[in-house]
């Protein structure tokens, strides 16, 4: 009886319908939230026009007429605001870039460390996870710079690694590479080798499925890699020359630098986010059930293919997740730049830019925005990789 | 923790322009004798400018402004609340309402005055911009400089006016921006840079900071004109007016030759009329100024004339001994100059 009752549609006003009522309340509920922000939006513009503060977007195409430290383009101080934009995006990406692969690898060496057997290298992994995570980033940041970086001797002092790189309080400057005539021979003869390796791997495996026998790809790929590109090098000579940093008034000139700022805030967040990354890998391997390991080793793997084909993969999945939180984590401290002078995104565009156009309101959107966008690419990325490593179920 | 304040400051800007009313003429006024207190935007520590003593006062050029516009005000220069800013912090803090004035040695341009809802009340301070290099550099003249890592305070002119001198010079240089002037400083020390780039009273008041000032000079080219003033929010002509009028009683005390010792003597005998008018002494010239007819006799009272203020905080009677020259009267050969009360 009840039943029938409840199939049929209660009778009375559309009102006591709980599912009517539902999108009712949400329909207002957004229509609220929608006026709120439309009330604020349009308050703020009339009150940026009534006190005369200048508002829009139009002042990214004014002339910046400001020195940069790093810019990876091209820059001159003639060049507009929307330049100098994303030269400090591009400075942002470069020390979250760097950051994230060192941190990862620095991590992973130290978490499996963590779990040596061997009493030492067990031992100082702990100490290395229990002392650089619990030490603010603010300050790791500012030892590198102000007790590491700024102790180092002046240019005309540098120490000098075999008259070619040189570490001195301006940076650590580096040979830079040109391509001279052999560099196209070069070239070519590197791609079509990299396109036979994609192809003997192809074959290889196709081999391996079918008859079981293993093909040496690693070392043949390699050899591969050394000689043909090599015998460009014999027959044409050499495709690069390298210019060598000389010392010249003040400073070094020609070749690479890497200014003092962008060491440090690249080691201090390195070390610090693989103290955390570290312990994320320790806890992805624990979570493998040991049986797993028992099961390989009965079957006669050797303990480096064990880990590399059997524990990693499984632990992989436990571990990606909070792997992506470590990653934002970097990014976003990346802002930390901001206290030692390093011309990032928060220190150059919401910094100076800022002041220069007092244009805050929008400036500020624009950061946050910048931030958001990295952050939502980084966990978007791991997302599709996560899903990619998990584990198929049948 | 400066990148947290400034966020800070503008998210309240963000947050109060959103949701505020306009600022009326006369609300500043209003709102300040109803706290009983002057907020007042100072710098973050710049000797001979604002900075704290020992016992935690704040001192300097732009802290008696400060305390001017208070005495006009409450006849007590010391009803003033001080917020140390950042250069990138202090327009916003002063857009916001968190300050009332602005006082910390900011350069008049004509993008601020028009461009962020702000207005100079005038200048207490023309300053130019030069460089501070190590004895040890070898360098006498700035057209030297070619290739030199120059150290700069974040959100200032001078890093505009570096790079025009630069490149109208056809010289290299990088620079590296810091946001605060004592990290700069502390950079230069270090030998990060090898000069440091700013107002010339600030490179004074910098080097006496320095652990061994002797071993740096100022250089002579000064390559930019620095008008340094107080500023006030647009949109209130009112305050403008008490602001700007306090400074100018300052400088006038200083021209007719009143000083915190004699102006109480001088308002009661004075036979100029000239000093009678300034110090309320003949006609109702605060009244137009909504402040009260004793305002001058206040202000030279408790903070000094011009001259004596300068002379107390960066001049001959300071650490910095910075000279007048275009800080001096007009009619001894400076700029200071200021309209008749009348």
């Amino acid at each position: 009886m009840q039943t029938s009752a409840n199939a049929s549609h209660p009778k009375g006003s559309v009102w006591t319908d709980p599912k009517v009522r539902a999108w009712i309340f949400q329909i207002l509920a957004v229509i609220a939230v929608v006026a709120l922000g439309w009330f604020l939006f349009d308050n703020t513009q009339t009150n940026l026009d009534k006190r005369g503060i200048t508002s829009g977007f139009s002042f990214l195409n004014n002339s910046a007429g400001f020195g940069i430290a790093q810019h990876l383009i091209e820059y001159t101080e003639s060049d507009s605001y929307g330049r100098v934009f994303v030269i400090g995006l591009l400075n942002t990406l470069l020390v979250s870039g760097i950051g994230i692969v060192g941190a990862t690898l620095l991590g992973f060496i130290l978490g499996i460390a963590r779990l040596s057997p061997n009493w030492l290298v067990n031992k100082l992994a702990t100490i290395y996870i229990e002392t650089f995570r619990n030490i603010p980033p603010l300050l790791q940041i500012f030892f590198w710079y102000f007790a590491v970086m700024l102790a180092m001797p002046s240019p005309k002092q540098s120490l000098e690694f075999g008259s070619m790189f040189f570490i001195n309080n301006r940076g650590l400057y580096l040979p830079s590479p040109s391509a001279t005539d052999a560099f196209t021979p070069f070239l070519i003869a590197l791609v079509l080798t990299i396109v036979a390796i994609v192809f003997m791997v192809r074959w290889g495996r196709a081999r391996f499925e079918k008859t079981g026998q293993p093909f040496p790809l690693l070392l043949t790929s390699l050899a591969m890699l050394l000689v043909i590109p090599g015998l460009t090098i014999v027959l044409w000579g050499n495709p690069l020359s390298w210019q060598i940093p000389e010392l010249k008034g003040f400073n070094f000139r020609g070749g690479w630098v890497m200014i003092p700022e962008l060491i440090a805030l690249t080691l201090a967040l390195t070390i610090y986010t693989a103290a955390f990354i570290a312990e994320i890998v320790r806890s992805g391997i624990q979570a493998v059930n040991h049986g797993q390991t028992e099961a390989a080793r009965s079957l006669g793997l050797p303990a480096g293919k064990i880990l590399r084909l059997v524990v990693i993969p499984q632990s992989l999945r436990v571990i990606i997740p909070p792997l992506t939180s470590q990653y934002l984590n970097l990014a976003k401290n990346s802002s930390l730049a901001a206290g030692i002078g390093y011309p990032d995104m928060v220190s150059l565009f919401a910094g100076t830019v800022l002041n220069q156009t007092g244009q805050a309101i929008e400036v500020i959107a624009i950061t946050m925005s910048v931030y958001l966008a990295i952050s939502i690419s980084i966990s978007l990325f791991m997302n599709w990789y996560n899903k990619r490593i998990a584990l198929i179920e049948r | 923790m400066k990148m947290v304040k400034s966020t800070l400051a503008i998210l309240t800007t963000a947050t109060v322009l959103g949701v505020s009313g306009f600022a009326q003429a006369g609300a500043t006024l209003d709102a300040v004798q109803k706290k009983g207190f002057v907020q007042c935007g100072i710098s973050d520590g710049l000797p001979g400018f604002s900075y704290a003593d020992a016992k935690g006062n704040y001192l300097g050029l732009d802290v008696d402004v400060c305390r001017a516009v208070a005495a006009a005000v409450f006849g007590d220069a010391t009803k003033v609340k001080y917020s140390p800013l950042t250069a990138k912090e202090r327009f916003t803090a002063l857009q916001s309402g968190e300050v009332d004035v602005l006082s910390r040695n900011t350069t008049w341009t004509s993008s601020r005055d028009a461009g962020l809802g702000l207005n100079f009340a005038g200048v207490n301070y023309y300053d130019g911009q030069g460089f501070l290099v190590n004895k040890k550099l070898g360098v006498s003249s700035a057209k030297e400089l070619d290739g030199a890592t120059v150290c700069i305070q974040a959100g200032t002119t001078t890093e505009l006016n570096l790079s025009d001198y630069f490149r109208a010079n056809g010289m290299k240089y990088t620079p590296i921006t810091y946001d605060t002037s004592d990290e700069s400083a502390k950079s230069v020390e270090a030998g990060r840079c090898d000069v440091l780039t700013s107002d010339q009273s600030q490179l004074y008041a910098q080097r006496i900071k320095l652990a061994a000032p002797d071993e740096y000079v100022v250089l002579p080219e000064v390559i930019s004109k620095e008008p340094l003033g107080p500023v006030v929010r647009q949109g209130d002509e009112e305050w403008f007016d008490i602001v700007r009028w306090s400074l100018f009683a300052m400088v006038n005390a200083e021209e007719l030759g009143i000083t915190s010792k004699n102006v109480e003597e001088m308002a009661k005998s004075t036979k100029n009329p000239d000093i009678a008018r300034l110090l309320g002494a003949e006609g109702e010239f605060g009244k137009d100024l909504k402040l009260p007819k004793d305002w001058a006799v206040q202000i030279v009272k408790q903070v000094g004339n011009y001259g004596e203020s300068f002379d107390r905080n960066v001049g001959a009677g300071s650490d910095l001994k910075i000279e007048r020259g275009l800080n001096a009267l007009w009619n001894k050969g400076g700029l200071q100059y200021a309209p008749p009360v009348r």
